[in-house]
């Protein structure tokens, strides 16, 4: 794989934290995750410990702080359904600024403001340290069905072949005068997919063919194993493992 | 649609993993059976198919727009087990790569957008297929059922889900109020878009569209004037040996994960009163609800009578619940295949086997 299928939230680098077995860091994202959910609520300044954890982890990966913010705005509509929250939720009234708002749909708002926007931030900074050839490796490693991983590799590599040739028959509509503006045009547009499934599946078949006269047999070989140290592990999980005593603290205190 | 992380519960997260784990499991086990050797490449061509087709935005009206979840249309073009792990493939890799959906919801968003909606469109089309008489209309309409059936069913789903392990009390009519009627919506455009598309791809390529494969006619030769079936090709697909014994682990499988639901999940489930019966209870319906034929039954309300405590009493109830239905339903099953295979002559039998 080239540097053209670097997929575009990659970051290059070569900081301690690219450099990590990519087994290691998914087992410690998605550790440090479960511990964030599993945090109290009210536990409010728990989860400013964690984002000061991540800010020090995407230092340490060179990674810069409005780069992680814009990453961030993924969770936009979320938001939005958070901020309605507070007006739907039983429970007791409590009055901000004139408005009447619920206490319950208050805490339940900052529930998943808090706990998802740490979670989209643990993962966006895996996914920016982390090559996608490598978060595969890292997945097969972890013992993931290798069908699977084998299937996800095949997305992830074809997903934007299928997605230009998507653009190339937008641009061939467009040429030849089609706008689409209303219900009444969703039959060009059904139509073009249904060519774009036509296209993959056929495509999904040349690849498959070109696989066998390489000698495929159903499974791929492992040409690099990905192994990590002691030390590696141990680095990789600070992050959970100084989450987890915050979140300790946190339910004792 | 995508569940973020906090929004459900632990334990009810951890027990939709492994409803989404075993569902993931069973599809493997079965896209190899649709697919065979050519799984990988193809059913990884399909994702990134439904993933670049989940962009192609539809315009409604004045500046909105809408696109495709594309669970239905999977299901109907490449078969259920093929479709459940391609629209599985496509959130995990949402999930780890986009961050888009939680990771410690990834379990609720596998069971909700990949096996709910594939699952139920998939049923509901097979269903009209059966019932509608073989043309490429009746397709374009079964197709369009199912798809418009599978968003509000995810919807409930999600409702049912947000029950048993939501974070905030939203109260829960709210909340299915809101949900379904959004989604019944979505899902009409899902259907018009879904059913637009299958037809498109039937007009072009009939044998490639999982769900049509019965719509290919007979082959007939005309022999002294008169039309005779031809005999069936030779390279028929041959009746898997497997099957057998595939389908009986797969039955222990699943009786295996309802007796774990019904036995331990159930510990965790509240006991508070379901929506429907918090509407009755306030809105005082409930002091007209006559008792239940079965109310002293031994197994009324979900408890097992003469058991104290109330979790292993709910426990106990699910486990006898399960097997009840698992005999029951393996009754009907045997009962309905003995008699088919009593239909089929020997002579048909002896071709398909070829």
């Amino acid at each position: 794989m080239g540097a053209g299928h670097a997929h575009r939230l990659y970051r290059h680098g070569h900081s301690p934290v690219h450099g990590l077995p990519p087994h290691t860091k998914l087992a410690a994202v998605f550790t440090f995750v479960v511990v964030v959910v599993s945090t109290p609520r009210e536990a409010m300044w728990a989860f400013g410990l964690y984002a000061v954890l991540l800010g020090v982890v995407a230092r340490y990966a060179r990674v810069p702080v409005g780069f992680l913010l814009k990453r961030l705005l993924i969770e936009v509509p979320f938001v939005a359904f958070a901020v309605l929250m507070p007006f739907v939720a039983e429970g007791g009234r409590v009055d901000v600024l004139g408005l009447s708002l619920s206490v319950n749909g208050l805490w339940g708002a900052w529930n998943v403001l808090a706990k998802g926007t740490l979670g989209v931030a643990a993962s966006v900074l895996l996914a920016s340290t982390t090559e996608l050839r490598e978060l595969l490796l890292g997945l097969q490693r972890l013992k993931l069905p290798p069908l699977l991983v084998q299937i996800a590799s095949f997305m992830i590599r074809y997903g934007d072949v299928i997605t230009d040739e998507m653009r190339r028959m937008r641009i061939a509509r467009e040429s030849r005068g089609f706008e689409a503006r209303g219900v009444r045009h969703w039959g060009v547009l059904a139509k073009s997919a249904g060519a774009l499934f036509i296209r993959s599946y056929e495509r999904g078949e040349r690849v498959h063919l070109a696989m066998v006269s390489r000698g495929y047999t159903g499974t791929m070989p492992v040409i690099d194993e990905v192994t990590a140290t002691r030390a590696q592990w141990s680095y990789a999980f600070a992050l959970p493992f100084a989450a987890l005593v915050v979140c300790l603290l946190g339910w004792f205190l | 649609m995508h569940v973020p992380d906090g929004f459900i519960d632990a334990p009810v997260s951890a027990a939709t993993g492994v409803v989404a784990a075993s569902a993931i499991a069973v599809s493997l086990r079965g896209a190899r059976r649709e697919l065979d050797e050519r799984t990988a490449p193809l059913a990884g061509l399909v994702a990134a198919f439904v993933f670049a087709v989940q962009m192609l935005n539809f315009p409604v009206a004045a500046g909105t727009s809408g696109h495709l979840l594309g669970g239905a249309l999977a299901a109907i073009l490449v078969g259920p087990f093929t479709g459940v792990l391609c629209v599985s493939v496509v959130l995990l890799v949402q999930g780890i790569l986009f961050a888009d959906g939680g990771l410690t919801a990834l379990g609720v968003n596998i069971t909700d957008m990949a096996i709910v909606t594939t699952v139920a469109s998939y049923a509901v089309f097979r269903l009209l297929v059966k019932v509608l008489p073989r043309s490429r209309r009746s397709m374009s309409v079964a197709s369009f059922t199912a798809a418009l059936v599978s968003v509000p069913a995810a919807a409930v789903a999600f409702t049912l889900i947000y029950a048993v392990g939501g974070t905030t009390d939203v109260s829960l009519d709210k909340v299915a109020t809101a949900m379904i009627g959004v989604h019944v919506l979505i899902g009409l455009g899902e259907a018009a878009i879904t059913a637009l598309t299958v037809s498109a791809v039937i007009a072009v390529r009939p044998d490639l569209v999982y769900g049509a494969r019965g719509l290919q006619q007979r082959l007939k030769l005309r022999v002294n004037g008169v039309l005779v079936d031809a005999p069936a090709s030779t390279g028929a697909r041959t009746a898997p040996v497997a099957a057998r014994t595939s389908r009986r682990t797969l039955w222990l499988t699943g009786l295996a994960t309802s007796l774990v639901l019904a036995g331990f999940v159930s510990f965790y489930a509240s006991s508070s009163p379901d929506g429907l019966e918090k509407v009755a209870a306030d809105h005082g319906l409930d002091k007209k609800a006559a008792g239940h034929a079965a109310a002293d039954s031994p197994l009324a309300d979900y408890g097992v009578k003469d058991v104290a405590d109330a979790r292993l009493s709910g426990g106990l109830a699910g486990v006898i619940g399960v097997g009840a239905t698992a005999v029951a339903g393996s009754a009907v099953f045997w009962t309905v295949r003995r008699r088919r295979m009593r239909e089929v002559s020997p002579a048909s039998t002896a071709v398909e086997n070829v």
